[in-house]
């Protein structure tokens, strides 16, 4: 399976297990709303443009914000974990070996420690970045401080299932 | 000019990256003021569409809900019927009017429209419901929209086929209700915390207020018809500065099962809102 159609397909099952699932879970606390359709954006292939992650980025959020009625909520962080993507990944991994040699960030590609940080630390901005734009709007900093850290953390325990129940194969570039 | 196309190539991602989060902005900022946001319209629509696929897929496990509900608003309208009522004197001959308009000139204000939900969310702080009847159906923007139960919400977006209404859990929503026994009005808001509970503001003190006491739609209000249940004080909070009582109010309507609602149009709704605002110009 070629790597666009992978993607389209991965895109169109983020948006529908955030919304029909995720979503329609009933909500156990103000603090805590599952999310898990940014993970689409740090599972990219290595070889996208900047330009063109931050524009599927925007896609990914604006798309989620028409079903949720909230146009540019999402997109905004969207666009800011995509546009850091870049800087993040240069910064963690060697980037002659790697980049050449595996399609997309995983434990295998990256190891594990860096590709965890890799993950917590995008998570983590999606998130604040998403409550201080819902702050800015209704004010409480409890709100903003609870639902940052809650958020967070259920976030990263959803990536963590997704990662253990859809073992993707790391696959080598041909020439490596 | 060389030099303005060399920072263009240089900071080219960055450049677009404050774009598309401007973009975003002005998109958040816009959404719920202007409904000619580009291309809202046509992506309402698909979204529509989407949702009302899978609500017909999730609709036939509410059923047994819908039909209790149905049941209980039945029987609450059937008790109103004048055929149940007998008029104390019988003795007493009915007399006809022969005049064939009403002499007392009753004339109707608020019109009815069946809707089915396709769209609705509670988890998140400002919480849209998406309606199966858009402006080809006579939806307009400003009615109301209630449950067999209770309020329900308010519209403030209509595409073709689909419209969009602002839920009561949603934290711009501002609704004038009153207690039923004294008729003191306040308004209803909500605080983001849980979906089953709303918050009644600037009760008086003075008025007497009493937990599992109903709150209702006030007559102030110019999407809502008057004496619709919104729900019952769940508990009492009162600040001992200020003058005012902050009631919890446990809502009516269900909003984890919400399946058929009604569109109440004001008939009058332009014109009350146009003495409101001039209103306010006064005061300014």
């Amino acid at each position: 399976m070629s790597s666009l159609l992978k993607n389209i397909i991965r895109f169109i099952l983020f948006i529908l297990v955030q919304v029909f699932v995720l979503d329609k879970v009933p909500p156990l606390h103000q603090f805590i709303v599952p999310y898990l359709y940014f993970l689409f954006i740090i599972w990219l292939p290595f070889n996208i443009g900047r330009v063109w992650l931050m524009i599927i980025g925007f896609l990914l959020g604006i798309t989620l914000d028409y079903f949720t009625g909230t146009p540019g909520l999402h997109a905004a962080p969207c666009v800011l974990i995509a546009f850091m993507r870049p800087f993040l990944l240069s910064l963690l991994i060697p980037q002659e070996t790697t980049e050449q040699s595996y399609a997309e960030p995983s434990v295998k590609s990256m190891g594990g420690a860096p590709y965890s940080l890799y993950v917590v630390l995008l998570t983590f901005v999606h998130h604040f970045y998403l409550v201080l734009i819902e702050w800015l709007e209704f004010g409480n900093f409890t709100y903003f401080i609870g639902k940052v850290l809650g958020t967070t953390l259920i976030s990263l325990l959803l990536i963590f299932i997704t990662e253990l129940l859809f073992f993707r194969k790391a696959k080598f570039r041909s020439n490596a | 000019m060389k030099n303005i196309f060399l920072f263009i190539r240089v900071y080219f991602t960055f450049i677009c990256f404050l774009v598309l989060q401007v973009l975003s902005i002005i998109l958040l900022s816009n959404s719920s003021k202007s409904h000619e946001a580009f291309f809202a319209s046509a992506a309402n629509e698909v979204i529509g569409r989407i949702n009302s696929r899978y609500t017909d897929f999730t609709s036939y496990f509410t059923l047994k809900e819908i039909n209790r509900q149905l049941v209980e608003e039945n029987n609450r309208l059937k008790n109103e019927l004048k055929a149940d009522f007998q008029s104390p004197d019988s003795s007493k001959k009915m007399v006809v009017d022969s005049t064939l308009k009403d002499p007392s000139h009753h004339f109707r204000k608020f019109t009815y429209l069946p809707a089915k939900v396709v769209g609705n969310t509670v988890s998140s702080q400002t919480n849209y419901i998406i309606l199966e009847r858009g402006a080809k159906q006579g939806v307009k923007k400003g009615m109301s929209v209630i449950g067999p139960e209770g309020i329900v919400g308010v519209v403030i977006e209509v595409f073709d086929n689909y419209s969009k209404a602002m839920s009561l859990l949603n934290r711009n929503s501002k609704v004038s209700a009153m207690l039923k026994n004294d008729n003191v009005s306040g308004s209803i808001e909500w605080d983001g915390a849980d979906p089953s509970y709303l918050t009644l503001k600037n009760i008086p003190k003075s008025s007497k207020v009493a937990k599992g006491d109903s709150v209702v739609t006030s007559s102030y209000s110019a999407n809502f018809p008057s004496n619709l249940l919104i729900g019952t004080i769940a508990a009492v909070g009162a600040d001992p500065a200020a003058n005012f009582y902050t009631l919890k109010i446990k809502t009516a309507t269900n909003f984890f099962s919400l399946q058929y609602v009604y569109l109440v149009e004001n008939v009058f709704y332009t014109e009350q809102t146009k003495l409101e605002s001039t209103q306010q110009k006064f005061n300014e």
